[in-house]
């Protein structure tokens, strides 16, 4: 049997459908990675540490196991404690936070980074210590690690496939449906291949014109 | 001028690391509009000294005044912060490595903490920024981000960001120290600019010509003592202490060098 792509048109909306979820799972996660990583890094650094043994142990929970058990975990286990999520939100959540904490690490070191004379002249002026964080050293840290924290998200992005598990209808998902209707696999998998290639360059050009509009206010 | 109860009192100042004790002692008084230099030698203590005044580096023992506020009161913490942050904004401080933030613009760098903790407009902020930017000679420079600029540039932008507060006292740590030699000038020309306005001012410094030319006072520390104090025409021309003597002997031969 060869290779037959006219199939592909007649389930093109279920496919495209899949790329929207994918684009909502992975800009919702990368936003929640992002912030999440500023919220997390600010704590591992400037909280005491009964706040922060908490936030130790998410740590090592999210770096030290697999992503799909975290998904389960946060999807099928929460429900046993009350909290019934829809998929998409319980996929947005885990990927989230998975990647929030790799961004917490390098956000951790850039901080670090910035000169102690930042902190002092903000603090000089009158700022408090929240405020020059905000103001001063974060964002300056931030900057430094938009190339790392942009790789990230490509991975986010590729790992995003990973929700199909949990029942999001993403691209993958989409795609294995349209092969139980047609028995196509390879067909469908190189197109799911295709889209995902082309969001992959969408975000690699919005990194890299944040990352020129970030050259430019140096 | 110089019988007014002082406007920035410094009593009995002690500070130590440890058992390394960089302060010993010192009281200091400063009139409103006065201009005090500290001078002496690396490691004497003068930054301490200085930085002990906005209670960036907390003195071990003495007290710090600033017209009628204890400056390193002792206080709960979260009263403490609250107070310091008020008491900051009376204290302008130049840094010898100029600090500017890096991710904001020259404008940015200005109107920062005016906008934030005197809640001023967007208008009310540009017209303030304007308004410092024209005194350092830096207005033509607003849109500039900090390293598009030579380093007498940044100096006098900081001193700029510094005054957009409207300071009672302005500190200076070597504000010249890190310039390449022909960039000196035009920092101390914005200095002197701030002598004229009888800011008050404390100066610690490497440039005894500066010094004596606009200090009403100057200091020599040693060892974190102050070793002698006076007029700048005594101190230069005729220090009685051997220590001050070999000292500015020394600063005279490596400056001629
Ligand atoms: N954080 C610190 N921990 C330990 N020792 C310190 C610390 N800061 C300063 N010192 C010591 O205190 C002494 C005085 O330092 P200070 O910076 O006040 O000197 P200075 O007169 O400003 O010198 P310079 O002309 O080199 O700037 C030095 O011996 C220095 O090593
Ligand atoms: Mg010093």
């Amino acid at each position: 049997m060869g290779l037959d792509f006219s199939v592909v048109p007649k389930f093109l909306d279920i496919i495209l459908l899949g790329v929207l979820w994918t684009i909502g799972i992975t800009a919702g996660a990368a936003i929640l990675s992002f912030f999440g990583g500023i919220f997390f890094a600010v704590i591992a650094l400037y909280t005491h540490w009964i706040i922060r043994l908490p936030f130790r142990l998410f740590e090592w929970l999210f770096m030290g196991t697999p992503l799909l058990l975290q998904l389960f975990l946060i999807y099928f286990g929460l429900v046993q404690v009350g909290i019934d999520l829809p998929a998409f939100v319980a996929g947005v959540i885990g990927l989230g936070l998975h990647f929030a904490v790799y961004n917490s690490e390098l956000i951790q070191t850039a901080i670090v980074a910035v000169d102690r004379g930042q902190m002092e002249a903000a603090r000089t002026l009158g700022l408090s210590r929240g405020q020059a964080l905000r103001k001063v050293v974060v964002p300056q840290a931030v900057r430094d690690v938009i190339p790392p924290i942009g790789n990230n998200m490509i991975a986010l992005l590729k790992d995003s496939a990973l929700v199909s598990v949990i029942g999001v209808s993403e691209l993958t998902l989409s795609a294995q449906r349209a092969i139980g209707r047609t028995y196509r696999p390879f067909e469908f998998y190189v197109v799911a291949a295709a889209f995902y290639y082309v969001i992959n360059l969408g975000m690699e050009w919005v990194l890299r014109r944040i990352e020129r509009r970030i050259q430019a206010a140096r | 001028m110089t019988d007014e109860k002082p406007f920035l009192d410094i009593r009995n100042a002690k500070k130590s690391y440890g058992k390394l004790e960089v302060l010993k002692d010192i009281s200091l008084r400063v009139n409103r509009g006065q201009i005090v230099a500290i001078i002496g030698p690396s490691g004497s203590g003068k930054s301490t000294l200085l930085r002990a005044i906005n209670d960036l580096d907390p003195l071990t023992a003495g007290e710090v005044w600033l017209e009628d506020v204890q400056i390193n009161k002792k206080l709960p913490h979260r009263q403490y912060e609250k107070h310091i942050n008020q008491v900051r904004q009376n204290i302008g401080m130049v840094f010898q490595h100029f600090n500017l933030f890096p991710h904001l613009s020259v404008r940015e760098n200005v109107t920062l903490a005016p906008k934030m903790l005197k809640g001023l407009s967007d208008d009310e902020a540009e017209e303030l920024a304007r308004e410092q930017l024209e005194k350092v000679g830096m207005i033509d420079r607003i849109d500039y981000y900090p390293s598009r600029l030579s380093g007498g540039q940044k100096q006098r932008v900081a001193i700029a960001r510094a005054l957009a507060m409207k300071p009672k006292v302005m500190l200076f740590d070597e504000a010249t120290s890190a310039l390449d030699p022909e960039l000196v000038e035009e920092v101390n020309l914005v200095m002197k600019k701030l002598a004229e306005e009888h800011m008050t001012m404390v100066i610690v410094t490497h440039e005894m010509g500066f010094a004596e030319s606009v200090c009403d006072r100057v200091l020599f520390m040693d060892q974190g003592v102050v070793v002698e104090e006076g007029p700048p025409e005594k101190i230069f021309r005729n220090p009685d202490n051997e220590r001050t003597q070999n000292f500015l002997r020394k600063h005279l031969a490596n400056a001629n060098r």
